[in-house]
């Protein structure tokens, strides 16, 4: 079921952040939400993913839907090491081994069991990207997963991400055009 | 590194004991000065004292009995009192409701608690309720604290990933609560050992703490009185680490990490 969203509006104290946004979200395809800072980008996602609720306007397609999610920051559990992190967001059938094989894939074969708190920006990075790659969702949404990353590695974390994400739902927000073009992905632009 | 913390704990260590050994000695010089037993007892005489009534049965039967009530009135405040900081956390009404309840039981002194619970029930289970009545603020203020102190962020991600209450509990409600709740317990358990005591001295239960200190005092027998302080002291020192060892062995992990958290 595509995911419609019909007049969104959303503001804060005296600022408009959304004024009257209309898309469609079809099944299956990934999309890239691009604009300037500020533009409301984050508060658009955050919209759909229910954190926060619009003034007006109505979303239809999202009804218990799964989201798995990138947030801007990586909001891990900070003393846990990776594999329990992304572990807490799985379902009990899914396998440790598993786990352990997506992290080694994106070369965290030897962070495996330290505390992400011990981890740099850019590994707790990947540890949040698999998390949301891992989770059993049917829509994924990535804030800026590539965000401190060098280009080798962001490369890497697009291929990554463009393998495991086939057939699903995919949003990504990004400021950068090869990211987009990378995933194939249809480029929304919200305008400021 | 190992060898440089081991003589920083060496160092603190000598510190600590330098730190007793100045207050025995001010207290011996005191006694000196003085020179009434009857007003203040020197503590080599309170030590000898103290060895002595280690030698009886009845001094063991007695701590056993005042231990037995004031750790009973100490653990209901610690599951009562976490349960409504959770319930008041949740909801709105409860907080409300029950926090007058808080603010009473913190203002009113011990005493009046004491003397109007004697009207309700017996002396002997008298430090039960005290113990109850002084803990069950500080263990709800604290753990409330500490839910209040959850990570917003951690929350949305739970609601996103729709992670369950018990997922929720473990890894992001336990880790906040965590250092609020140790802090209350070692708060929580020398309020209620004074507080339980002093119960027993008003109202003498037989065979308790209070009732050896309540005579020591009618027949002036001051390094009774003193030794039976110092029993107080170690007790409560005992069960406050006994409680904070389980809380430790429990979440060991956790501890460990969010130490190094806090630390970095």
């Amino acid at each position: 079921m595509d995911i419609r969203l019909h007049h969104i509006n959303k503001q804060f104290d005296e600022k408009q952040v959304l004024k009257d946004v209309n898309m469609t979200i079809v099944e299956g395809d990934i999309y890239c939400i691009m604009g300037a800072s500020g533009a409301g980008k984050t508060t658009l996602v955050n919209i759909l993913m229910g954190i926060i609720k619009q003034d007006a306007g109505e979303i239809t397609g999202m009804n218990k839907r799964k989201i798995a999610a990138v947030f801007q920051e990586d909001r891990l559990i900070e003393h846990w090491d990776a594999v329990k992190n992304i572990l807490l967001v799985c379902n009990k059938s899914m396998d440790e081994s598993k786990v352990k094989d997506a992290l080694e894939e994106v070369g965290l074969k030897d962070h495996l069991k330290k505390p992400v708190m011990d981890l740099s920006g850019g590994m707790r990075r990947r540890v949040a990207v698999v998390r949301a790659l891992m989770a059993d969702s049917e829509l994924i949404i990535m804030d800026e997963p590539f965000k401190g990353l060098d280009e080798a590695l962001k490369q890497q974390m697009i291929q990554y991400v463009k393998k495991r994400t086939k057939g699903k739902t995919v949003i990504l927000i990004t400021h950068d055009k090869e990211e987009a073009l990378g995933l194939n992905a249809k480029i929304i632009s919200i305008l400021s | 590194m190992i060898r440089m913390k081991k003589i920083i704990n060496l160092k603190n260590n000598r510190f600590k004991i330098l730190a007793v050994c100045f207050w025995f000695l001010l207290w011996e010089v005191g006694s000196r000065v003085v020179d009434q037993e009857i007003l203040l007892a020197s503590p080599t005489e309170v030590l000898l004292t103290l060895l002595e009534l280690c030698r009886e049965i009845d001094f063991w039967v007695t701590i056993f009995f005042s231990s037995k009530r004031i750790v009973t009135g100490f653990l209901l405040a610690l599951c009562i009192g976490t349960f409504w900081a959770v319930l008041s956390y949740k909801s709105r009404l409860v907080y409300e409701l029950v926090t007058p309840f808080i603010k009473v039981v913190k203002a009113t002194p011990v005493a009046s608690f004491i003397i109007l619970a004697l009207i309700w029930i017996s002396s002997k289970n008298l430090s039960v309720l005290i113990s109850f009545f002084m803990v069950v603020p500080v263990i709800f203020s604290n753990v409330l604290q500490g839910l209040n102190a959850t990570d917003e962020k951690l929350l949305q991600m739970a609601k996103v990933y729709r992670l369950n209450n018990l997922k929720k509990i473990k890894a992001i409600y336990i880790p906040s609560i965590l250092p609020y709740l140790i802090s209350a317990v070692s708060v929580g358990m020398g309020l209620g050992f004074k507080a339980g005591i002093a119960a027993e001295v008003i109202g003498i239960p037989a065979n308790s703490i209070g009732q050896r200190m309540y005579e020591a005092k009618l027949y002036l027998m001051t390094k009774e009185l003193f030794a039976w302080s110092l029993v107080i002291i170690l007790i409560s020192i005992l069960f406050e680490k006994a409680i904070l060892i389980i809380i430790h062995t429990l979440y060991k992990e956790h501890i460990q990490k969010l130490r190094e958290l806090n630390r970095k």
